[in-house]
């Protein structure tokens, strides 16, 4: 969506910027990598201000834990940031392909609570191998992406205020069947979660081939590879094949694409569909690599790795190789974050970034102009254009 | 019965406080998915509030100070949506998101921070707030009632007589469904837009602390307002943008969400369903609701768009 606007604005309402663009070199891959930088420093800023303001005396080192992320404990927090950013990169994904239609996929976390069931489910009752039960997974998180995608299509209700409905429902209905045992036990007692793959289904786990041990981690596996890997295919999907051009033309403008026989209704439910199956891959990719167990007792907040995959399609602008770059990022600050000290700061500090973050991507366009303006001086075009286009920008105001 | 009336005018008066604020800001024009980040920052500055000044000021002063500042609190939160989607032009959904992200962030970290400085922290902090709900709840006969009820009641009418019977109440619905025709007879939509999110995040903010205060004298900032905010904007497209329509649905959303608080105590205790499926149901309730009304909305027409003055 924001790729979509930010484009629109490039190329509509100032029709003189296209050209201008040429003139200084500057493309429209390296503008968006330029904006999202610019987004991601006054977050950081941001993250150092809170921190001032907290405890002035130990900002500074602070500040430098969360910069430093994973590195801070290497090589163990880097394994951590890797387990984490597997997870990450898919629902990720998720939101960025859901984009492409024109579509936000805020139901990711949803999505990835039912994967979460489908992978334990095969894993702890059924005691399927690993991949089984990461396509249950998928199938799980496809199912609850559908939904919304049905609602859309065939009763004209936003797709926003549906996935965050069937978020709390799937939470609670997850929650309900994992402690109550309805599809088996699934539930320890001792540890009030699910029970651990380590001991009770070994056979279940994403193996790690050595990772675990390079990084004297438990749960660096090959996650993050499979992850990269299904990232790749998703770029090709959408930029190399029909089907991911009509998903886009569905995007831009749904009008046109129907006009053009396309079938939007179609599009619009497989649109979801997959963003629900990546989402719900994530959580299998989370949950069989056995970075933590799922607790049925939290009825009161959605998975955060479900709501963090939209700033990383942000961040990326929908770009799924753009995607692992933001996922990386993310994850190593939220690690970062929680080598805070708590004695002074939150870890939850980190979540502070990233939504601010989150919230200056809604500018992007603005970014792009100042850095077009930045370069186009820097160029020694006329001072005239400079003035001229800040203007007919109209996003300054 | 009397618990079931309780906990249904408690969510009622919440639920439809939100959903009208809700209401200003779309039907000036501007999509707020932020409420639930409003509620939140409202509700943690008014408890804030009584937290640190209960015991030193009169009763009656801490009351009305307490609710006056939630939703100031909120007004300036909802400027921040006014800013990314009216001035900025930015995506209205992605910015409420962002907004609702922070005022979960941002209410965990303050309320951690502040319970640290206090001389009794032992450094293991936790976002719960602790105070005294006494001076908010009233008895009549057998029936509690909390001062949220008198002025949910008055802004409802309040609300209804600035929107249609008022020509400021026009102007903003103008800006609404067509900001170009407002913007010709000398409208300033900008403006307009900026009023409408503000009202919303004064209700939000308000509607946050109605949400938290009353029910309970401990409230965990780690939860925000479990999707109070969402359900109110369900409430608001049930209740089609129209002030009364709107209390009517929030009667109605109040009483499938109480009925999970009276579970236990009533008859239906013999269903043996669990509180999962009780929460649920208010969720599932509106899905149907809103398959069946969304065909023929009425929303305003022009929500969601940035008014760009130069567009044709």
């Amino acid at each position: 969506m924001v790729c979509r606007m930010s484009i629109n604005n490039l190329n509509s309402q100032n029709p003189a910027d296209k050209k201008k663009k040429n003139k200084s070199g500057v493309t429209d891959l390296s503008l968006s990598i330029g904006a999202s930088l610019i987004c991601v420093l006054i977050g950081l800023l941001v993250g150092f201000i809170i921190l001032l303001c907290i405890n002035a005396e130990n900002a500074g080192d602070g500040f430098l834990r969360i910069i430093k992320g994973g590195f801070f404990m290497a090589p163990k927090g880097v394994g951590n940031v890797l387990a984490q950013t597997a997870p990450l990169i898919m629902t990720g994904l998720s939101v960025a392909f859901a984009f492409k239609t024109g579509l936000f996929n805020i139901g990711a976390a949803g999505q990835y609570t039912l994967g979460a069931l489908g992978a334990l489910y095969f894993a702890l009752v059924l005691h399927m191998p690993w991949y089984v039960c990461l396509l249950a997974a998928m199938i799980f998180g496809a199912i609850w992406g559908a939904i919304p995608g049905i609602f859309k299509a065939y009763f004209n209700v936003n797709e926003v205020i549906t996935s965050i409905m069937f978020n709390w429902i799937g939470l609670y209905a997850v929650n309900e069947i994992m402690y109550k045992g309805i599809l088996g036990d699934m539930y320890d007692l001792k540890t009030t979660r699910t029970y651990s793959l380590r001991t009770m289904a070994p056979e279940s786990m994403i193996p790690d081939c050595g990772l675990n041990s390079l990084f004297k981690t438990r749960s660096t596996t090959i996650a993050i590879f499979i992850a990269i890997f299904i990232a790749i295919i998703i770029y090709i999907i959408i930029n190399k094949t029909t089907f991911g051009y009509e998903l886009k033309a569905c995007g831009l403008n749904k009008d046109a694409a129907k006009y053009a026989g396309i079938n939007d209704k179609k599009n619009i439910i497989l649109s979801m569909t997959i963003a629900g199956a990546l989402a719900g891959i994530g959580a299998g990719l989370y949950y069989l690599s056995g970075v933590s167990e799922w607790n049925p007792q939290v009825s009161t907040t959605l998975p955060a790795m479900g709501f963090n995959g939209i700033p990383v399609a942000l961040l990326a602008m929908s770009n799924p190789i753009g995607v692992i770059v933001a996922a990386l990022f993310v994850s190593h600050i939220s690690v970062g974050g929680a080598y805070l000290p708590t004695k002074y700061y939150q870890p939850e500090i980190a979540d502070l970034v990233i939504a601010v973050i989150i919230y200056l991507c809604a500018f992007v366009s603005l970014f792009k102009g100042v850095i077009l303006n930045a370069v186009a001086k820097k160029r020694k075009t006329e001072d005239q254009s400079g003035v001229e286009r800040k203007d007919g920008k109209g996003a300054t105001k | 019965m009397f618990l079931l009336l309780k906990y249904t005018l408690l969510y009622a008066i919440v639920l439809m406080l939100v959903a009208l604020g809700g209401m200003f800001s779309e039907r000036s024009g501007v999509i707020n998915i932020a409420l639930e980040g409003i509620m939140a920052i409202g509700g943690l500055a008014g408890v804030l509030f009584l937290v640190i000044f209960q015991g030193t000021m009169p009763a009656g002063a801490v009351v009305v100070l307490s609710i006056v500042i939630s939703g100031v609190a909120g007004m300036i939160y909802a400027l921040l949506l006014g800013f990314s989607a009216i001035t900025l032009k930015a995506d209205q959904t992605i910015g409420g998101t962002a907004l609702n992200m922070l005022a979960t962030a941002a209410a965990i970290v303050i309320v951690k921070s502040y319970n640290n400085s206090l001389p009794t922290s032992n450094g293991a902090s936790s976002a719960k707030l602790t105070y005294s709900n006494a001076d908010f709840i009233y008895n009549a006969g057998p029936l509690t009632y909390n001062i949220f009820l008198i002025i949910g009641i008055i802004l409802l009418i309040i609300s209804y007589v600035f929107l249609f019977k008022t020509k400021y109440g026009l102007r903003l619905r103008a800006c609404g469904e067509h900001p170009q025709a407002a913007d010709s007879v000398g409208i300033n939509v900008y403006q307009w837009r900026y009023i409408g999110v503000m009202i919303s995040g004064f209700l939000g903010g308000l509607g946050g602390f109605a949400y938290i205060v009353p029910s309970v004298s401990t409230w965990n900032f780690e939860v925000g307002v479990t999707g109070f905010g969402f359900l109110a904007l369900a409430v608001m497209i049930f209740g089609q943008w129209k002030p009364f329509r709107i209390a009517g649905a929030a009667v109605f959303f109040a009483i499938f969400k109480s009925l999970a608080n009276i579970a236990d105590a009533t008859f239906l205790s013999n269903l043996h369903l669990s509180k999962n499926i009780y929460d649920m149901m208010p969720f599932i309730a509106s899905m149907i609701i809103l398959a069946f009304t969304s065909k023929n909305s009425q929303a305003p027409k022009a929500e969601g768009i940035p008014y760009d003055k130069g567009a044709r």
